[in-house]
């Protein structure tokens, strides 16, 4: 085996052509059987470089396009001094915080305040392990994809609690409970949205869900129901990532820091990088169940345009389609105010919720009277 | 396989042991938070992906984190003496012996391994094994499904009550 049989492997063939989803995890299985030993470990190198250059890269990239959006959104440039128009700001801050003083509170719980960063990570880590990004990139593709995804970001809130609760400061403490309400809460809306779409795809299969999506998108064809599952998912997701209107755990007037007040160099930055590629997963997520994944868009019959659309390869589809949802993210970060702890939980338990009921109830009247496109 | 069962059946068995040994309660919620995910590891090993998830989502996803805050809201210290006889703890040996002893009996009366009836792992993978756990739960064991949920919808109705009159 050389390195030109490497490089004629499907994985780097984008076409689009047939939607025929192979995992990564899956080619690593196929060689393995094929008694190619090299192939496999090949595989099983790429499964974990495509996870961890996600977490470097998006991170880098979306902690710059955060500063340079709020700059344009205030009127002011955002950074501008390091690189091209700042691009290297990010590889500047994150040399900063490597170099910066771990510094853990005299009376903190040591072992759970070092590790609580480890458990955010991890939680981001493995949902990004199921994102399909391309029929050809995606590193395991479970059967039981959008239950995993919801178990996964459940566990991110341990993180949270445990950083606050080790540090031994009120106000981190304070944060982290806070967190932990707001995420138990908006988990059942979130989940409430998810189950729409799951009714109407018939699995819970990430790649399967895209693929019932190949006439149109679900946000389309599932009409009013798709809409608003669609709303209550993106507002439930905004307030799971903590972000604002709904970053309480973390609200500077009033929390200082929140959860991470004790945390300062590169664990802090664990917790700012989970925050962030958290937002790519909870993007990719809208794309994947209500926006057709990476399915190219299409209208109708209109054969030309479509096949145009065609040549773009779905992976170029789907990064367009997830960095738009987080710009939106980004922009509701820079245009609503902080909202006050009891108005959150109201809109979730009295509005959210019962909304949620009434819509997951009104889509199954919708499949059974078989009343979408 | 059984090199992944055995290692993930030990973290577990030592894991639900530090549960009970260690003094600190938030060092217990996380030691249980450890065998979830080892118990969940094991129902992959059985092929049923869906139970693990669900293990994992609602065990440590909400309801360790409702144990760890209840923990840290009420600010418990950690408990100086291990061992302290009272009347409740004794009871609640009794209540152990107990089962253990019914999964002793069931043991050794001829307990039927593998799969049941119909249920073969061929099956299970060709039709997947939530369709089969749907099929079930709103089919054949419809009844008792409902009654179920009829008892948590008392339990949460319940709570409420409590928790309201508490308050005014």
């Amino acid at each position: 085996m050389n390195i030109l049989d490497l490089l004629s492997i499907p994985i780097l063939n984008i076409s689009s052509s047939g939607w025929e989803t192979i995992t990564i995890a899956q080619r690593a299985a196929d060689a393995l059987s094929g008694n190619s030993i090299e192939l496999t470990i090949f595989f099983l190198i790429l499964c974990i470089l495509i996870t961890v250059s996600m977490l470097a890269g998006l991170g880098m990239v979306l902690i710059y396009a955060e500063r340079k959006i709020a700059g344009h959104f205030q009127c002011r440039l955002g950074p501008m001094r390091v690189g091209w128009h700042g691009t290297l700001q990010a590889f500047a801050d994150v040399l900063k915080l490597l170099l910066k003083e771990d510094l853990v509170p005299a009376r903190a719980d040591k072992l759970l305040h070092l590790g609580a960063p480890f458990l955010s990570i991890l939680a981001t880590v493995l949902g990004l392990a199921i994102i399909p990004m391309s029929p050809s990139i995606q590193v395991i593709d479970v059967n039981i994809g959008v239950v995993y995804v919801t178990a996964i970001t459940g566990l991110g809130v341990l993180g949270a609690l445990i950083a606050g609760w080790s540090s031994n400061n009120k106000w981190s403490l304070l944060g982290a409970m806070r967190a932990g309400a707001q995420l138990i809460s908006y988990e059942l809306s979130a989940t409430l949205g998810i189950l729409v779409i799951v009714l109407f795809a018939g699995s819970l299969q990430l790649s399967e869900i895209i693929q019932s999506q190949a006439e149109g998108w679900w946000i389309w064809r599932a009409h009013i129901v798709g809409i608003i599952a669609f709303f209550i998912f993106l507002i439930a997701s905004t307030a799971e990532l903590n972000r604002t209107p709904f970053d309480l755990p973390e609200g500077e007037s009033e929390l200082t820091g929140g959860f991470h007040t004790e945390y300062s160099g590169l664990r802090f930055a664990f917790f700012f990088l989970s925050e962030f590629v958290n937002m790519f997963v909870a993007s990719a997520l809208v794309v994947t169940l209500f926006f057709g994944g990476w399915m190219p868009f299409h209208i109708g019959n209109w054969e030309a345009f479509n096949s145009i659309m065609d040549l773009i390869p779905p992976a170029i589809w789907f990064a367009g389609k997830s960095a738009f949802f987080i710009f939106l993210l980004m922009w509701f970060r820079w245009t609503f105010p902080r909202m006050r702890i009891d108005q959150l939980m109201r809109l979730e338990w009295k509005i959210l919720l019962p909304i949620g009921f009434a819509n997951i109830f009104l889509a199954s009247l919708v499949i059974l009277t078989k009343f979408h496109f | 396989m059984l090199f992944t069962f055995y290692l993930f059946a030990v973290i577990a068995v030592a894991s639900s042991l530090g549960v009970l040994i260690c003094r600190n309660p938030i060092y217990s919620a996380m030691s249980l938070v450890c065998t979830f995910f080892c118990l969940g590891v094991i129902y992959i090993l059985l092929n049923e992906e869906f139970v693990a998830v669900i293990q994992i989502l609602v065990y440590a996803g909400a309801i360790l984190v409702l144990f760890l805050f209840v923990i840290m809201l009420l600010n418990i210290t950690p408990d100086g003496e291990l061992f302290r006889l009272n009347i409740p703890k004794v009871i609640g040996i009794g209540i152990t012996i107990g089962f253990l002893a019914q999964i002793i009996g069931l043991f050794l009366s001829g307990l039927q391994y593998g799969p049941k009836d119909i249920y073969t792992v061929e099956k299970l993978t060709e039709e997947g094994s939530i369709a089969v756990i749907g099929r079930l739960l709103y089919g054949e064991y419809v009844l008792p499904f409902e009654v179920v949920s009829l008892l948590l919808l008392v339990a949460v109705i319940g709570a409420v009550i409590i928790g309201k009159r508490r308050l005014d």
